[in-house]
C-alpha cells in the first residue's frame, strides 16, 4: 500500500526530470562521457600485464630477453612459434596438461555426485541432526586446507598413494564437497515443492525422483558448481604440490610452471609460453560459460 | 471427496519437506559424502592439532614450544608481520577498489566490457599470473635496457629502474598488487549484483534531491549494501589469510615475503618438521573463527528469514 503511493509520487517525478533544464542535462551527460573514458582506461590498464605476456610467448627467445613486449608491436615483426613447440616437447608441459585433466576431470565429477546426494537429503529430507550436520559442513568451506594436510600426507604416505593421481583426487573430492552440497542444497530447496509431492504420490521413490526431476531442473546449478570446481582444481597449485611434488610424471601444469621459475630464473620464454598455455582451457572456459560462472560466484557469496 | 479433502488438509499440513520414513534413508545419502568428510577433512583436523603440541618428527610431546617459537622468534614475527599487510592491504584494496569500480561503471555503456576485463584474472591461475606479473615487474641493470613494463615506465620519466621484487620496502606490496589484480573483478561483479537490486527510485530520489555522485554513494550506495560489503571482506579475509601461490611463485617467500603459509610448505618439506608446519595451520585456522563465526551467524538469520 505505502509502496504504490510512493510508486505514484515517483512516477510524475520522473517525468519532470525529463523536461529538467539542458544545463543539467549536458552537465550529466558529461560527467557520464568522463565515467565512460575512466571505465575504457580501467579496463585497458588491467588488460595490459595478460596481453604483454600473450606476445611475449610468441617472440623469440633473444628479443624477450633484450627489448620489451611493447616493441613488438611496431614492425619489423619478429613472430614465431618456436616457445610453444620448445615448452611442449622438450619441458613436458605437453605431458602436464594431459595430467591436469586426468587429475582435474574425476576432481570434478566425485563431489558433484556425492554432492548432490547429500544435497538432495539437506534439502527435502527430515531426519534427526540435519541442520547440525548441515552447518558443520557449510562451516568447512572456509577452513584453510593447511589444517588438513599433514596428516593426509602422513596417511598417503604410509599407504602408498603419494605421488598418484588417487591422492589427489580425494583430496579435491573432500576439499570441493563443502561448496558442493552448500550451492546444491540451496537450489534443490527452491525447486518447487508441488512438483515433487505429485510425483512422490505417483508412487516415484527418492531415488528416481533425484535423477527424473531434481537433476535435470538443476542443470544451471550442476552448471555453474562443474565450472567453478574444475577451474578450482585446474588452477590448484598448493594440493598438487604437497601430494604430486616428489613425482614429476604426474605433475599437473601448475606444479610444472611453477618448478620451471625455480630452474630458469630470469629466463622467460619458458615460463610465457607454459603459461599461457595453462591459460587457455580456463579462457575458453570462461568466454563460452561466463553466465554460469559468474552464477555460481554470486550464489557462493550474495544469497538471492 | 471426504478423502480428498483430508489428504489435502494433511498434505497442507504436513510439515514442509518431510520425505523419508526412515532416518536410515537419509544416512545413506549423505554417507558417501559425511564419510569423505570424516576421512579426508575431520580426522586430518584433528590430528594437525594434536601434531602441534609434538616435535619435528611427532615422537615427543613438547606442549606449546611451536607457538612460543612462532610468536618469539625473529623470522617468524617477519612473518606474521607479512601476512598482517597482505591482510590489511590487500582487503582494502581489492574490497575498496571493488565498491569504486562497480559504483562508478554502474549503468554506463561500457559496464560490461569493464567488468570482462577486470574479471578475467580470476579465471587463470594464480602461477599463470605470477609469470604475468614477473614480466611486468622484471628489473635490468639502469646501463641496460628494461624489459619489464613498470621499470621501462620509470627510467621513460626518468627514474631509476627499481628491483621490485627483491627490494624489501616495495616487495611485498609488489605481491599484493598481484593478488589486488586478480580479486577485484570478483568484488566488482559482487558488488554490481547487488547495487542492481537497488531500486531505481530511491537513486533518482536522491538525484531529485541533489545528490551528487559522491553524496550517493556514501549516503545511499554504501548503507544499502552493507550486508555484501561484509560478506565479501570476510571472503577476502578469509582467502588473504591462506595466500600461497603468488608468494611462493614470485619469491619462494625470499627477501623477507614470506607469508605463514609459504612458511607452512617449508617446513614441512624443507625442514621436514610436521610439528612447526602444523601449529602454523593451527595458526590460520584460529585466525580464521572470528571470521566464521561472523559467518555462521549471518547464514543462521538467512536461513531463520527464509523460514
Amino acid at each position: 500500500m505505502i509502496g504504490q503511493q510512493v510508486q505514484q509520487t515517483v512516477a510524475p517525478l520522473k517525468g519532470s526530470l525529463q523536461r529538467r533544464p539542458a544545463r543539467g542535462l549536458l552537465l550529466r551527460r558529461l560527467s557520464d562521457g568522463l565515467v565512460t573514458v575512466f571505465a575504457l582506461l580501467l579496463a585497458l590498464v588491467w588488460s595490459i600485464p595478460t596481453i604483454g605476456l600473450l606476445i611475449s610467448s610468441f617472440r623469440p627467445p633473444a628479443l624477450i630477453t633484450t627489448s620489451g613486449w611493447w616493441t613488438a608491436l611496431l614492425p619489423p615483426w619478429h613472430f614465431t612459434i618456436q616457445n610453444y613447440q620448445q615448452v611442449i616437447t622438450a619441458e613436458g608441459l605437453g605431458r602436464a596438461f594431459l595430467n591436469s585433466v586426468i587429475i582435474a576431470v574425476p576432481s570434478t565429477l566425485l563431489p558433484m555426485l556425492f554432492g548432490s546426494l547429500a544435497a538432495f537429503a539437506f534439502a527435502w529430507m527430515r531426519f534427526p541432526g540435519r541442520n547440525t550436520i548441515f552447518f558443520a559442513i557449510i562451516t568447512m568451506q572456509i577452513i584453510p586446507l593447511q589444517i588438513a594436510l599433514v596428516p593426509l600426507l602422513q596417511i598417503f604416505t604410509s599407504i602408498g598413494l603419494t605421488g598418484q593421481y588417487a591422492a589427489v583426487w580425494l583430496a579435491h573430492t573432500a576439499f570441493g564437497l563443502p561448496f558442493a552440497i552448500f550451492l546444491l542444497r540451496n537450489f534443490f530447496a527452491a525447486l518447487p515443492r508441488d512438483l515433487l509431492e505429485a510425483a512422490y504420490v505417483d508412487g516415484a521413490s527418492n531415488w528416481r525422483l533425484f535423477w527424473t526431476i531434481v537433476l535435470p531442473l538443476s542443470l544451471p546449478a550442476l552448471a555453474s558448481l562443474a565450472i567453478f570446481q574444475f577451474l578450482w582444481v585446474w588452477n590448484d597449485l598448493l594440493v598438487a604440490l604437497i601430494f604430486l611434488g616428489g613425482n614429476p610424471q604426474s605433475a599437473p601444469m601448475t606444479l610444472t610452471i611453477a618448478s620451471l621459475v625455480g630452474i630458469y630464473g630470469q629466463n622467460d620464454q619458458v615460463l610465457t609460453a607454459s603459461a599461457f598455455l595453462s591459460m587457455a582451457l580456463p579462457l575458453v572456459i570462461f568466454f563460452t560459460l561466463q553466465r554460469y560462472f559468474i552464477r555460481g560466484i554470486l550464489a557462493g557469496s550474495v544469497k538471492g | 471427496m471426504a478423502i480428498s479433502i483430508s489428504k489435502s488438509i494433511s498434505l497442507a499440513t504436513r510439515p514442509p519437506r518431510k520425505r523419508s520414513r526412515l532416518p536410515l534413508e537419509a544416512w545413506a545419502w549423505i554417507g558417501p559424502a559425511v564419510l569423505l568428510l570424516l576421512v579426508f577433512f575431520i580426522y586430518p583436523f584433528c590430528n594437525t592439532i594434536l601434531l602441534s603440541f609434538e616435535n619435528a618428527d611427532s615422537t615427543r610431546f613438547i606442549g606449546l614450544k611451536n607457538y612460543v617459537t612462532i610468536f618469539t622468534d625473529p623470522d617468524m614475527l617477519d612473518v606474521l608481520k607479512n601476512n598482517l599487510l597482505w591482510l590489511v592491504c590487500g582487503t582494502a584494496l581489492t574490497v575498496g577498489l571493488g565498491l569504486l569500480i562497480a559504483f562508478l561503471v554502474d549503468r554506463v555503456k561500457v559496464e560490461g566490457l569493464v567488468k570482462s576485463a577486470l574479471f578475467i584474472p580470476m579465471a587463470i591461475s594464480m602461477v599463470s599470473s605470477s609469470i604475468i606479473w614477473r614480466l611486468v615487474y622484471v628489473y635490468e641493470p639502469p646501463n641496460q635496457a628494461q624489459v619489464g613494463l613498470l621499470n621501462a615506465l620509470l627510467v621513460l620519466f626518468r627514474f631509476a629502474p627499481q628491483p621490485w621484487l627483491v627490494n624489501n620496502s616495495v616487495n611485498n606490496f609488489a605481491l599484493i598488487v598481484v593478488y589486488v589484480w586478480m580479486w577485484t573483478g570478483f568484488c566488482v561483479v559482487v558488488f554490481s549484483a547487488a547495487l542492481k537490486a537497488i531500486p531505481e527510485e530511491i537513486i533518482e530520489a536522491a538525484r531529485i534531491d541533489g545528490a551528487n555522485r559522491w553524496v550517493l554513494f556514501w549516503r545511499v550506495t554504501v548503507p544499502m549494501i552493507a550486508p555484501t560489503i561484509a560478506v565479501v571482506t570476510t571472503t577476502m579475509i578469509i582467502n588473504i589469510l591462506k595466500t600461497f601461490d603468488i608468494v611462493y611463485v614470485m619469491t619462494g617467500g625470499n627477501y623477507n615475503t614470506d607469508v605463514v603459509a609459504v612458511e607452512f610448505y617449508r617446513q614441512l618439506f624443507s625442514f621436514g618438521d610436521y610439528g612447526m608446519a602444523s601449529a602454523l595451520a593451527v595458526l590460520l585456522m584460529l585466525a580464521i573463527i572470528p571470521v566464521m563465526y561472523l559467518n555462521i551467524r549471518r547464514i543462521r538469520l538467512e536461513e531463520a528469514g527464509q523460514a
